[in-house]
Order: C-alpha cells, then structure tokens, then sequence
C-alpha cells in the first residue's frame, strides 16, 4: 500500500512535469516551424492512436478482469499458506524491465499484435494483483469478525466489507498499472504491435524532429489523460467513507 | 433465556491440548445480563463466542429460549443474536443508516421499515436522525460511534445480545454515560445479554448476575452483592479486590436505607414548638426546610434548650445533601469530604427525602452477611429501627 502511495505521489510530480514539458515543447514547435512538419503525419496520428489507446484498453482491461479475482483469491484464508509464495514470484516479475518483458513475449508468440498485447497484459498485472491481494489483507480483522457475527455469508462479507473497504488500495494498483501500461506501450512498435511507437522509433532512425514529435506528444498526452482520468475515478467512486481523498 | 450445558472448547496445538472452555454451565434468565468476567485467557470471550459459533464448541449444549442451538445453521443463528465487539466494527464504507440497517436488510425487511428502524434507535441514544443518519463512521466520535455499535446489534430486535468488552476502548467519562444509558435502555427492551468484561467495577454496575471465570472454568455464578459479600474461594477474593465491601456500596442507593421518619420544621416555627416536636418523635435534631420543602439546615435540641424566638435563630446550614438515589458509596464520599455523621436526601425536585446516616450505610453492608436473604431484610430493618432517633 506505501508503494501503492509513493508512486501515486511520483506520478503526480511527473504530471506536472510533463504538462511543463509539453507547454514549453509547444512554444518552441511553433516558433521552429515544427508544428507544420507534424500536420504532414495527421493522418498516422488518428490511426497510430487509435491503435495505441486500444492496445492499452485492451491490455489494461483484461488486467483489470483477471488481477483483481486473482487478488481477492490469494486473499483468502485457505490460500493463506501459498499465497506469500505466489506473491513472492509476482514481485520478481516486477523486477524484470518491461522492455525485457516485451521482448520475451516476442519469443513466445512472435511479432503483432498478441505478443505485444500479452507483455503490456503482464507487465500491468503484477501492480493490480499485488494490491488488491494486500488492500484485501488489510481490511481489520474485527470489521471481518462483526460481519460474520452479525450473519453475513462469505460471499457478502467479501463484497459488502472487505472489497469496499479495499477499494481504495485496489485502485491506486489499477492506477499505477494503467500508467505502466501507457508508458510501455511505445515499446510495442518493437514487436510489430504498432501504435504511436512507430512514429517515435522511425522518428528517431530518421532524424526527424517533426516525425519524432508527432509520436511522442500525442503518447505523453495519453498518459496525462489516463492518470487524470484515473485520479478523477478514484475520487469519485469510491465511498467518501473509506476514500482519504475526500 | 440462554443455558449453557457442559459447554466445552479444546484447542489443539502442537505441545498440549489447551483447554479454554471445561464443561461451562449455566443459566441466564430472560431480560437479565449475565457478566462473564475474569483475567485475560480465562476462557469468557471463548464461553461467549461459541454461543453464536464464531469459534465452535468442542462439546456441550447451548440453548436459547429452550431450542437447542446446534439444530440452527450458522447464517441463521447469528442474525437473531445481536452482537457488539469492543473495537465497535462499524464498517467504514457505510453510513451509519446503512450500518444499521445491516441485520434488517440481511432479514430481508422492507427498506423503509428498516430505515424507520435506524432512525428510532437513534433517537433512542439521543443522537438526531436528521444529522447522524447520513453520516460515515469515521465522522463520529468514539462514543458516539460505540451507541451506533449497540443499536446496530439492536436493528433486529434480537431477543439475545452478546457483547465483547463493549464499553472497553472508551474513556472512562464516556464509559458511565453509555453505561447508565444502556442500563435505562435495558430496563425498557429486557434483552437476554451475555457481557464479557474484565472490569468488576463494570460487572457489578451493569451485572444481574455475574460468573467469575478462571482457566475455564466458572469459579462462582451467583448476583453482584453475593459475590463480594461471598465469594466463593480465595481466588474470586481476590479477583474482586480487597476493597470488596466498599464495592458493593455501589449496590445499594441512598432510598434503600434513608431514615424517612425525621422531625422537619420551618424557620418561622417557635423554638418551644420546636422542642416539644422533638421530645415527642425522641429525637436530638430536627431537619429545617423551606416553604417549598427543600431542606435549608438543622437545628439540635441542646442549643435550642431553654431559648426562644424562632427556629432560624439556632439554625446551622447543612453541610451538604445528597439526591435520594445516589448510591452509598457517593453518599459515604460526601460524608467523609464533610466530616460528617449524616446527611439530609433530597429527591429529584431537590425536597427533603429523608436522612442517612453512617450506622445507616454499615447496617446496609451487614445486612448480607447473614444467613440469607430473610436475615439480610431483618438486618437492615433492625438497623434503621435503632438508628431512627439519631438526627
């Protein structure tokens, strides 16, 4: 959970860095004559973007559907023996680069779109399952034992006290795993998974500022975009009762 | 009414078995509050828990209204018991309607009704619906979250509650106030209540009876009075302090031993009347009151001997009163903070109710140690009888 916060923090001060970024990058685009380089690239930028956004949609979805029940499932008391073990190996899958993670999914299932969609899926996988299985933990043992004391099924305690009261812990992991998944998809070009890595990276080869900028600025506004989504969900949603935000 | 039959809980660990619960028996009759009290690790929160099978019996029978419990289902069980736990369990993400509305809606009541419900009870701890109702937990204080506590486990009107240590983690202030509120509440809805407290004070107070635990075992089950009075061994003597006898000062209230038959009279009375009063009911002292029958001071027979004029000449102020049903031990602190031998009682308008005095209050304290009951109201009768001339 402090990693859960700490990097909710880190992201913050990266916003605000990176809206700097893009405001200062804008002043110089204009005055360099850039700005009309990149209206050349307009309609790889649609169609690059809307590649890039559903890579991540798709990748971070089916993160989000498959990490929190594995969470919630280590979570349980008849797990309790396996899961430290279990949790131990997700957190030396977090150790490993994500660009490491790509490439050896590129080895599994070659180049396109489903390696690319399989490394970005794992790669945003390990933060979702890592808190919810520990949001879930640290909902206080008595809250646990009045709900039972008062009638509630298993099931009901799971969804009326324990997911409620983690809420918070699990989304600070969906929302470090989205900004992972925003960050990497770049890498995705790589692979052959296109998006707007492919303007970045040819860009780059290139030498071609106008090409480079017409990748990099629409992916630093995605990721703005995401987080602030995110940010404006997670105050949001989640019950003012448990949500130190409000 | 709750009964406990050979009620027993072993736990297995690897050295030895270690047993928390040995053939606990024992009975609590509709509408009273049973204390299970003991040092930590004496088996009363294991005795409490098994009754509503959050940790299952080993052995034995439980019994509530005559129905052998182990017939019902878990789920089904809980629901018709109310529950309080010590660190209170409101659940953080509900408001505290919702909170309240747990057990209702589990039953599934219809939504208004509980609504009206959670509303009821919280007139009835004195919190206002309109301002509590829509709030989160975390947005009351302790106390306030601890009488939400207690209504929650009330929302269903279970006809039996069992509560953990529930006034345990508030500030002793706080603690009498939800206490004498629970007890002004328990008087009205007569709940069938298991209370596990490792605090005497709190036993005595709030106890019908009480059941001394120690290593599992019930050491005594017996009323308040009779446990300090008479405890049964060295180690219940023990567990409930040698100041035993000024606890159960806190049984007996100000009414209970109050000598109601003293001479009173007026300021304007003339003295000789006064006297004449006095000779007549054999008396040393007279109580003066005023005209709306508050008790203003005290005139002696010596210093009005051979005087005259008026009663207010000789009349000294009262030290101090005490309201009728306080109990003997803040009626015995006000006589020791003034140094005095007895003190005027008033009643909850602030009139003259009666004297007490100090042979008063230790003939109440004897009154027990007879052979019974029968000898304890004699006790006290013959106590009040010889002191009755003293003021």
């Amino acid at each position: 959970m402090t990693r859960g916060l700490g990097q909710r923090r880190g992201l913050g001060a990266g916003r605000g860095a990176s809206l700097l970024l893009v405001f200062l990058l804008g002043i110089w685009v204009a005055s360099s004559g850039l700005l009309d380089q990149m209206a050349i690239y307009w309609d790889d930028i649609t169609y690059l973007t809307r590649q890039h956004v559903f890579l991540v949609a798709s990748s971070g979805g089916a993160a989000i559907l498959l990490g929190v029940p594995v969470g919630i499932w280590l979570s349980r008391p008849s797990m309790e023996r396996y899961a430290e073990t279990v949790m131990q190996v997700f957190n030396i899958g977090t150790t490993i680069p994500t660009l490491a993670v790509i490439a050896l999914s590129m080895t599994l299932l070659g180049i396109g779109f489903p390696p690319a969609f399989f490394g970005l899926f794992v790669a945003s996988l390990l933060p979702i399952v890592r808190n919810t299985y520990a949001g879930l933990l640290a909902v206080p043992a008595h809250l646990k034992e009045a709900a039972t004391g008062m009638g509630m099924t298993r099931w009901q305690i799971l969804m009326r006290v324990e997911v409620p009261n983690a809420l918070y812990v699990i989304f600070s992991g969906i929302r470090t795993a989205l900004a992972i998944n925003v960050g990497t998809t770049p890498l995705a070009f790589l692979i052959g998974g296109g998006g707007l890595g492919e303007l970045i990276f040819t860009g780059i080869d290139l030498m071609d500022t106008g090409m480079l900028l017409a990748g990099a600025i629409p992916t630093a506004a995605l990721a703005v975009a995401v987080d602030f989504f995110m940010g404006q969900a997670q105050l949001r949603l989640i019950p003012k009762g448990v949500n130190p935000l409000r | 009414m709750i009964r406990l039959e050979d009620l027993t809980k072993r736990f297995k660990t690897p050295g030895a078995d270690i047993v928390a619960a040995d053939r606990v028996n024992m009975e609590v009759p509709t509408g009273e509050i049973c204390i299970l009290l003991g040092p930590s690790g004496c088996g009363k929160t294991t005795a409490l828990k098994m009754i509503n099978r959050l940790i299952p019996p080993t052995s034995g029978k439980i019994y509530i209204d005559g129905k052998d419990t182990s017939q019902l289902d878990d789920i089904q069980l809980r629901r018709n018991i109310g529950y309080v736990i010590q660190q209170i369990g409101l659940f953080p993400n509900m408001t505290v309607e919702e909170n309240i509305c747990v057990v209702p809606r589990l039953l599934n009541w219809d939504i208004r009704k509980a609504r009206q419900r959670a509303a009821d009870l919280l007139d009835l701890v004195g919190l206002d619906p309109r301002q509590f109702l829509r709030r989160y937990p975390k947005e009351l204080s302790g106390g306030q979250q601890q009488r939400v506590g207690v209504i929650r486990a009330l929302a269903a009107d279970p006809p039996v509650m069992l509560m953990d240590e529930p006034f345990g983690a508030i500030d002793p202030i706080n603690r009498e106030i939800i206490q004498d509120e629970f007890l002004k509440m328990q008087a009205e809805l007569k709940k069938t209540i298991m209370f596990v407290s490792h605090d005497i004070d709190e036993a005595v107070k709030m106890g019908d009876k009480i059941a001394i635990f120690r290593a599992g075992r019930i050491e005594q089950y017996d009323t308040p009075d009779m446990i300090l009075a008479h405890p049964a061994n060295a180690f219940v003597a023990d567990f409930v302090g040698a100041d035993r006898t000024l606890k159960r000062l806190r049984l007996v209230t100000a009414e209970e031993v109050a000598t109601t038959e003293v001479p009173v009279t007026a300021r304007s009375t003339k003295v000789s009347d006064a006297l004449q009063q006095l000779t007549v009911a054999r008396a040393r002292r007279a109580v003066v009151i005023d005209s709306d029958h508050r008790p203003v001071g005290f005139v002696t027979a010596e210093e009005m001997a051979g005087g005259s004029g008026e009663v207010r000449d000789f009349a000294h102020p009262l030290p101090a009163t005490v309201p009728v049903r306080a109990d003997l031990r803040a009626v015995v602190s006000e006589m020791f903070a003034h140094d005095t031998m007895w003190l005027a009682c008033t009643d909850d308008h602030g009139r003259f109710a009666g004297v007490i005095t100090q042979p008063d209050v230790t003939a109440a304290l004897r009154a027990t140690y007879g052979a019974g009951k029968g000898a304890s109201d004699q006790a006290r009768q013959q106590g009040s009888g010889r002191d009755q001339g003293a003021p």
